[in-house]
């Protein structure tokens, strides 16, 4: 009954693969169709409020629509750093593919700083949620001080998207820190994971969030002692497909929160 | 298994190998150039279903430049490209019916 089973004229033990690919591959397309559902879901919740609030808020200035920009320059440019590293990858040549996942890992690391710096500004202004740390005194007076009451699903919205697309970017730089460094990466790790929670004031949601960075050292950490192995091209093109899946998915929160959103 | 997948593998990178160079810095520049546009646009205090129309194109055309050259896709045989890329636009698809519902709530006179 087996031998029925098995394809004809097949010198190979297991059947071709049905997508013409490894199976990794395949695992994270799969991978990333399921989360752009996720993020299609976040990006339709956004686009239903907008259309059913009269009196949607335009909180976006000038100098943020510049800092956003160049958000999206970062991001750009860190996929193309991001080919850059897989085709160092499949030409066997190490020391070229580490540099650009190095150089993609920086891009995607400015990215999640002015994003960062974008939050801030924001949340200075009086547009909070109320799982975020409460800011004394200085709410009260903010441009955006009423939008949290009388349009909340605005700042619902706008936080948890960006924020989970945030939490994307953090955690495909560490995905690609571990592919460059390996094991030498945790250290490094640790040590943002230190910057980031000490570096940022108590009232900041970022001094919390910082631990997502722990976490995740702990989680490699695990990973790498478990299976050590050294990185070959079709791990680093995976890991690739991920970056620029974050890519692509910023592709439509830039025009759609931020340009269209605009008060210029 | 693991040298089945290997070699699976190794004739994908074999295919990236004779991928050019040049084409993936034409990619990244048309997509700086499109953001350009975007922001442009933003600038231009246009009409905002008007603006939202072009800007939405301009992401599809982004997308499927970075789907197709970036992520490789292009490469792919084509019953990848199919199952996956039409899975993905039904699924994104049903999710419009939601936005008919919306208008809803303001015809209601919610406010």
């Amino acid at each position: 009954m087996a031998e029925a089973t098995l394809p004809h004229n097949m010198p190979a033990e297991y059947e071709p693969s049905l997508f013409g690919t490894y199976s990794k591959k395949i695992g994270m397309w799969l991978f990333l169709l399921s989360d752009s559902l996720t993020f299609g879901a976040l990006l339709y919740a956004y686009s239903y409020g907008r259309i059913s609030t009269p009196h949607w808020p335009t909180p976006f200035h000038s100098e943020s629509i510049v800092n956003a920009t160049i958000m999206t320059a970062f991001l750009l440019t860190s996929s193309l750093t991001m080919v850059l590293a897989v085709r160092a990858a499949v030409n066997k040549d190490a020391k070229a593919q580490r540099l650009w996942l190095l150089a993609t890992m920086a891009c995607g690391m400015g990215f999640v700083i002015l994003h960062g710096r974008e939050w801030a500004k924001l949340i200075a202004e009086g547009l909070t949620l109320p799982v975020f740390p409460k800011l004394a005194g200085s709410t009260a007076a903010g441009e955006f001080a009423t939008v949290a009451q009388t349009v909340p699903q605005f700042a619902a919205t706008f936080f948890g998207l960006t924020g989970m697309h945030m939490l994307h970017v953090t955690l495909g730089v560490v995905y690609l820190g571990v592919v460059a460094l390996r094991r030498n990466f945790i250290p490094v790790l640790l040590v943002f994971w230190l910057a980031a929670w000490l570096g940022t004031p108590p009232t900041s949601p970022f001094h919390y969030g910082a631990h997502v960075l722990l976490l995740a050292a702990i989680v490699c950490s695990i990973i790498l002692w478990l299976k050590p192995k050294i990185y070959d091209s079709s791990d680093v093109e995976v890991a690739g497909l991920y970056w620029h899946f974050v890519d692509l998915v910023w592709m439509f929160i830039f025009p759609l929160v931020y340009l269209m959103s605009a008060r210029i | 298994m693991e040298a089945f997948q290997q070699a699976i593998a190794d004739r994908v990178a074999e295919q990236q190998r004779h991928h050019g160079k040049a084409q993936f810095f034409w990619v990244w520049s048309a997509l700086l150039v499109m953001t350009a546009i975007e922001v442009y646009l933003t600038y231009q205090n246009m009409q905002p279903l008007r603006m939202l129309t072009i800007l939405m194109g301009l992401s599809l055309v982004k997308a499927a430049l970075i789907i197709g050259f970036f992520m490789h896709m292009k490469y792919e045989i084509s019953r990848m490209k199919w199952l996956t890329m039409c899975a993905l636009v039904a699924c994104l698809s049903l999710m419009l019916f939601f936005f008919p519902d919306a208008l809803r709530i303001l015809s209601l006179g919610v406010r």
